[in-house]
């Protein structure tokens, strides 16, 4: 999967969220890491289609991003995003919120629809939770949700902005296990974390954004143990100081 | 309960005792017919307007957020304009005014059209506010599954906002039906013109106005049990 920022900003009125970014690489797993306001949810949420640059342009396989309706539902029958928190529709079943893009999206026949989520489900021991809301979920069970949702289209690319940050240990655990498989199987995925751990060992690069910009990128292990930056050596120090 | 019923009966019976007042409420029963046919205009007329005004409520609703600032003005003027002014006025001047000089002979469709005027401006306003309710996420999940703006509707805004407004629009039904009362100043045979006929022909003010406040009672108390069923079967954190 390539991706290709060119001189892309993006402003929020006068505030500016990212400066001039220039980007391209193949993606396999890229963890996109820095300080909060740095613009890493905008860096995603810009490459998932859900808001628009104030300048420069975005391409995904040498296709440029347009941002009519229609150009952007082909662009999102490929693309899967896992939200931070609350992704899922309260008034659906955790059933129904999978088999929502299937049936309305790729008019899949809803038996065929319904055999995916189920395999799904089985397949991330979410069996249970069929039939359930989400306020009958726990904070984990619906982020397992929302990822087998985005992942229930078989995207080219699934982006997931802080799926773990609203999570209790246990449930980052197991969230972070559903993702390392995915990622075994091949699937694409660029996800915004502060999981260092999760960030090192099961992402190929990382992406360090800060102030706006794109401060280092490179393969986890040499950023973890020689960061070039100041940025991220100081930044590295602080969010690693109390890990065992 | 059974306990602040007793005590709202016997407070009252009280109050009619200290005034020496003696009711007789078989003096209604020669005129039940006519009290049914008002009854039965009453639900209409509510009914109606409850359809019509909920028309003119989601119409103006959706054009106080239109791009176009004539269409939106317009809208904005007609929800101030008939929520800053009272019910009673507003029949004297659309029926006598605006309905005469367009020709609007028919006192019932003009009833309907003035009461869904009058209650359609603070549906709007219902409307309105569970449309806002909707969090920013929703859509951009919508467009995050490829949603086109139709199924954005059907599947996600629609279902939310009508969930969140229910309460407050069987609240609107119960104000549509005790509002339908005022409609008796333009001679709309309703439950209330038909008690003021019935007083001029029986003299029974009291019995006549007790029973009518008990019908009006029995209609709004009706919409309430229907709205609080409504409001569990909608509402998803109890939906089990």
């Amino acid at each position: 999967m390539n991706v290709e920022l060119k001189s892309v900003s993006k402003y929020f009125d006068s505030q500016i969220a990212l400066n001039d970014i220039t980007f391209q690489d193949e993606i396999n797993s890229v963890a996109i890491i820095g300080p909060s306001g740095g613009g890493k949810s905008t860096f995603l949420r810009l490459l998932g289609g859900l808001i628009q640059p104030s300048s420069g342009e975005i391409f995904l396989n040498d296709l440029q991003l347009q941002y009519d309706r229609q150009s952007l539902q082909s662009y999102h029958k490929k693309i899967g995003f896992v939200f931070q928190s609350d992704g899922l529709f309260e008034h659906m079943t955790a059933i129904e919120n999978v088999m929502l893009p299937l049936v309305q999206t790729f008019h899949m026949p809803s038996k065929q629809a319904f055999s995916i989520a189920i395999s799904l489900f089985d397949k991330f021991g979410l069996e249970d939770q069929r039939n359930k809301y989400p306020h009958q979920m726990s904070g984990g069970q619906k982020q397992r949700v929302a990822i087998a949702r985005a992942v229930s289209i078989k995207p080219t690319l699934l982006l997931l902005d802080e799926p773990t940050s609203a999570l209790d240990p246990e449930y980052t655990a197991q969230v972070l296990d559903m993702l390392g498989e995915l990622q075994k199987e091949g699937l694409k995925t660029m996800i915004v974390t502060h999981e260092m751990g999760f960030a090192r060992h099961a992402c190929e690069k990382i992406l360090f954004l800060s102030n706006h910009e794109i401060v280092e990128y490179g393969l986890s292990e040499q950023m973890f143990q020689q960061p070039k930056t100041l940025a991220l050596q100081s930044f590295l120090d602080l969010v690693l100081e109390w890990k065992i | 309960m059974v306990l602040v019923v007793i005590l709202f009966i016997g407070f009252f019976w009280i109050s009619i005792h200290l005034i020496d007042l003696k009711l007789n409420f078989q003096t209604l029963i020669p005129f039940r017919q006519r009290f049914f046919m008002g009854f039965l205009m009453t639900l209409m007329i509510s009914i109606g307007s409850l359809g019509v005004s909920l028309l003119i409520g989601l119409v103006a609703a959706i054009t106080q957020e239109c791009k176009v600032l004539f269409i939106r003005y317009i809208s904005l003027a007609y929800v101030h304009i008939i929520r800053g002014t009272p019910l009673l006025v507003q029949i004297y001047f659309f029926y006598y005014i605006i309905g005469t000089a367009w020709g609007m002979d028919n006192r019932y469709i003009a009833g309907i059209l003035i009461l869904s005027m009058f209650e359609g401006a603070y549906i709007a306003e219902i409307i309105r506010g569970g449309i806002q309710s909707i969090e920013r996420q929703k859509y951009e999940i919508a467009l995050s599954l490829g949603l086109s703006s139709v199924q954005t509707f059907r599947f996600v805004t629609f279902p939310l906002v009508l969930s969140r407004i229910l309460p407050a629009l069987a609240g609107q039904f119960s104000s549509i039906i005790k509002d339908s009362s005022l409609l008796s100043v333009i001679a709309v045979i309703e439950l209330t013109q038909t008690t003021q006929e019935v007083s001029a022909d029986n003299f029974r003010m009291f019995e006549n106005y007790i029973f009518v406040g008990f019908l009006y009672f029995l209609l709004t108390f009706s919409v309430s049990i229907l709205s609080r069923y409504l409001e569990r079967r909608f509402q998803y954190e109890r939906r089990a």
